[in-house]
Formats: structure tokens, sequence, C-alpha cells
């Protein structure tokens, strides 16, 4: 299951690995790290989120774990994708290497490739693909087209977007 | 009754759409007191004058048989700067990287006090500030709905009819070739060469497509309304163009299968001005199929506001020039 955990840190050195010590010895998988350094909380604190594939029975230790270490767990709570997207491509989209694409928007965190429906006519002809990516929010969406937009120029790939969203 | 000397200036399938419409409607035009009379027809070879007005009908006929209404040896630019009118309707052909015939045709014409009314682009993807200015200057009336969409009305539409709301964008198909080929090669699931090739045949697609399937027409559409509508200062190389050659049969069908038909959309606002094919739900007012054509206006006051309508085509467009001619006259 994937995971989002914000905790806030005190705004001292080596507070980070005291975080993420916890994470690998409960074997969590890191997704994202986000680091809000110029927002601390009135109790001078860095409020931090994470992104972690888990499995659910671990996390009352991987909380235990942190506290342990000092580290306040304001919210642990299932990472859900709010917003969803269709985007067509059209091009080499196989021999190019299609997973490069979806590894690149998965590793976000902030995003995923959550179906990809591909047809190929032939060997060597041009084929088309439906991707549907889901991301937190409409940020994230944009976010992540901009990365589909760069892979795209790269690949020499038509990129067709909805109508309602920024091109 | 108020006389309207007029000329028509190139003589092809919108100049004669335009003959057709005056004919068809000289009683309405009479009970609105107007008088439009036709002094000079002009064609790439010469022109048909008479300062009592010619006869249409027989210009359409000789035009049809002999391929020429030229019976004098002169030319559109002389017309305009030797003989009285009030009004030159100018349909050469367009010209997007000179402004052609058209641009001088039009700066001679303010420059004589002429009005102009054209469904010719070239002049204004180019110069628009410039002619605008020079019309302005001469105390001149310039008109030109039928440049973008043809039949339908969106330059007045939102300058007239949504008069004192503020247009925040203009989203729309408006190119009937593009929009014929991609509803075909969803419905038949052809290749886009294949469909080319049937459009070429039925006449919808110009023997020379570029301008149109790489989304130039488009582009040059959408510079007119950012600087008609928007009051930008736009010229063809500010727009970010994609065209539809690259859209594949198995694209249109998996996009459909999600609810989708992809278009060829331009888009304008303050900001941006974009040309590219789209994904548009199938139920969305912007999903119109054949050679129609459709543009939506996202007002602040009243929300989106759609029109459709023929955006090609000899009469539909000249329509468009007749609206023009009467909001000209009746006005003063
Ligand atoms: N067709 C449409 O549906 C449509 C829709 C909207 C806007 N428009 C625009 O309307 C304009 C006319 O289109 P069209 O379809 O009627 O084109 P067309 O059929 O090619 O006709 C052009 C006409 O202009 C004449 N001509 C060419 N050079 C000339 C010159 N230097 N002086 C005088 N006449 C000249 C041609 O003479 P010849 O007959 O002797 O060759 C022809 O009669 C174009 O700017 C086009 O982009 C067309």
């Amino acid at each position: 299951m994937r995971v989002s955990m914000d905790i806030e840190l005190k705004d001292v050195p080596g507070q980070m690995l005291l975080a993420l010590q916890p994470l690998s010895e409960c074997r969590a998988n890191l997704i994202t790290v986000l680091h809000h350094h110029q927002k601390l909380t009135p109790r001078k604190t860095v409020p931090v989120q994470l992104v972690l594939e888990t499995r659910p029975e671990n996390i009352p230790d991987i909380k235990a774990r942190l506290e342990e270490n000092g580290i306040k767990v304001v919210r642990v709570g299932e990472h859900r994708f709010r917003e969803s997207i269709n985007v067509v491509l059209i091009g080499h989209v196989v021999h190019t290497g299609i997973q490069d694409t979806i590894d690149e928007i998965d590793k976000t965190g902030f995003a995923e490739v959550a179906d990809l429906t591909l047809s190929m006519p032939g060997i060597d002809m041009i084929s088309s693909a439906l991707i549907k990516i889901n991301a937190l929010g409409k940020e994230e969406i944009q976010k992540s087209l901009n990365i589909l937009k760069e892979v795209s120029a790269k690949k020499d790939l038509l990129m067709v977007l909805p109508i309602d969203v920024q091109a | 009754m108020k006389t309207v000397r007029c000329s028509i200036i190139g003589f092809g399938a919108i100049g004669q759409g335009v003959a057709e419409v005056l004919l068809m409607k000289k009683e309405y035009l009479e009970n609105m007191g107007l008088d439009v009379r036709v002094i000079a027809v002009v064609d790439s070879r010469g022109a048909t004058l008479s300062p009592e007005g010619v006869d249409l009908a027989d210009c359409l006929a000789r035009k049809r048989e002999k391929g020429t209404v030229a019976q004098e040896k002169i030319t559109g630019l002389e017309v305009i700067k030797s003989i009285d009118h009030e009004l030159v309707i100018e349909t050469t052909p367009t010209n997007i990287e000179t402004g052609g015939a058209g641009l001088q045709n039009m700066l001679a014409a303010f420059e004589k006090g002429l009005d102009v009314v054209t469904s010719n682009k070239g002049p204004l993807t180019l110069k628009y500030r410039e002619l605008v200015e020079t019309a302005k200057a001469a105390g001149s009336k310039f008109r030109f709905e039928a440049t973008v969409g043809g039949s339908m009305p969106v330059i007045n539409f939102a300058k007239e009819v949504l008069a004192g709301n503020n247009i925040r964008s203009i989203k729309g198909i408006l190119n009937g070739t593009c929009n014929y080929i991609l509803t075909r090669m969803l419905e038949e699931r052809a290749s886009y060469t294949d469909i080319l090739a049937e459009s070429m045949e039925l006449g919808i697609a110009e023997t020379d497509p570029t301008y149109d399937v790489e989304g130039i027409d488009t582009a040059c559409k959408l510079v007119i309304l950012a600087n008609a509508i928007f009051g930008l200062d736009t010229t063809y190389e500010d727009v970010d163009v994609t065209g539809i050659t690259k859209i594949t049969p198995e694209a249109l069908e998996m996009a459909y299968e999600n609810g989708h038909v992809i278009k060829l959309i331009g888009e304008v606002s303050r900001d941006r001005i974009h040309v590219a094919p789209r994904l548009v739900p199938i139920n969305h007012p912007l999903a119109v199929g054949g050679t129609l054509n459709v543009a939506s206006l996202d007002t602040e006051l009243a929300g989106e506001i759609t029109v459709t309508g023929r955006g090609a085509g000899s009469v539909e467009t000249a329509s468009a020039i007749l609206s023009d001619l009467v909001s000209i006259y009746r006005e003063q």
C-alpha cells in the first residue's frame, strides 16, 4: 500500500537520518520526500511529507519507531490520487522504450501511469498509445504532463492532450 | 435609397458566391434602402466594367463558359485607383508570405478612402495593425468576418453581439478540411494518406493541402482573432503549431473507445496562441464532425458560448461578406 505521512523534524542537523532509519528497518520503500524547509511550524519544526510503499500492518511499528527517535508524526493516510488524465502518444512509442516513460512518471511519487493501451499495426510502423495518468491533484497532473512533454520531444512522439488542460 | 457602388476583385469561388448572393438578395437589400451596384468584376486576366452596374448573371455565365470575365485589360489595383466607388469586395487568393495582390488592393483602397470587405486572410495575418490604422486614418470601414470560419460568425459576434463582455479565450475548429479528414479517418478506420486523397477528389482539400493539414491556416485565423478581438499585435510567427499529419486511425479509435474524438483545435487568449490536435469528449460542444467549423468563446459574464457553421463554400462564405456589407451601410 502506498502511504503518505506528514512528520515534523526539529530544525537541527541529523534529523533526516533519524526519520529515514525506521523506514529501512521496517523495510518500507521510500518513494518521495518533500521537505518544506521554508515553512517552519509555530513549534519551530520543519514539516516533511513522506510517501512510502509498505504493508498496512507495518505502519504502527514505523510510527512507534519514528516517535522513539523524537519525531512527531502528524498524520498518516493512504496516498490517494484524486485527479486523472488521458493522453494519446503517437510515434515509435514501443521501440523508443515506453517503459522509461512510465518509470519517469511513476518515480515522482505524486503520479502514476495507471493504464496503458497500445496499438501497433505492424513492425516498424507508427504505434499509438493511450495512457492514463493518476496524480495527487491538478498541479501534479500538470507536472506529469511536463515530464511527458520532455520525453515526447526527445523521442519525437506526438502528444495529444485533452482540450481542458493547458497545452 | 442609398447607392453603394462596389467592385468585386477576385472572381473565383467566393467572388462568384458574392455575385450570386447579391442577385438573390437584391430585393431584400432594396427594402433595407440599399441599392448595391457592382461597377467592376475583376479576375486575374482583366475586368468587366460598367458605371451603371454590370450584369452579374451575365458575368457568372461568361466566367463559367470562358473561364474569365475579362473584357477590359485592367487590373484590380487600377480599378481601385481610377474608378469611383465606395466599397471594394476583396476576394483574391490568400498569400501569407507577401500578402499578395490583396495587400496592395486593400492599402490602395484605404488610400482612396474606400471601404473594404474581404475573405482574404493573407494581408490580415501579416499586416493587421498597418491595415487597421490606415483604414482608420482614412475614415474607411474595414470588415473581414469571412476570413475566420467562413459563414460562421466569430469576429462580429464577439465584437458586437457580445459587446461589453470581456472574452477570456476562444477555442475551436477553424479548418473544415482537417475536421473532415479526422472525422472520416475514424469512420473508415482509414489512414491519413487515404482520406487525404479522398478529400482531394471531393474538392474538400486543395491540391496542395500543406497549409490546412499542417495547421497553418488555423494559425492564421487565430492571429486574426488575436488581433481583432484581443487587441494584440501578433503574426503567424507567434503561434505554436502542430498539424494532423501524424494522426493514426489507431489513435483515433483508442481515443473514441475512451470517449473522445481527436480534433485540430486552435486556441487563443491574451497570453497564448496555440494549434494542436486535442482530445475532445464525444459530447463536448466542440466535437462537431464533417467539414463543420466551431468556436467556443469563454466570456466573463455569460460563460461559454459556442457557435458552429460551415467554414467554407462559395455561397456560405459570401453570406459573411453580405452581412459585413449590410452592417457597414445600414449603420450610416
Ligand atoms: N473557398 C472558400 O471556401 C473560402 C472560405 C473563406 C475564405 N476564403 C478566402 O477567400 C479568397 C478567395 O477564395 P476562392 O476560393 O474564391 O479562391 P479562388 O477560387 O482561387 O479565386 C481567386 C480569384 O482571384 C482571382 N485573382 C488572382 N489573382 C488576382 C489579381 N492579382 N487580381 C485580381 N484577381 C485575381 C482569380 O482569377 P482567375 O479566375 O482568373 O484565376 C480568381 O478569380 C481567398 O483569399 C481564400 O483564402 C475562401
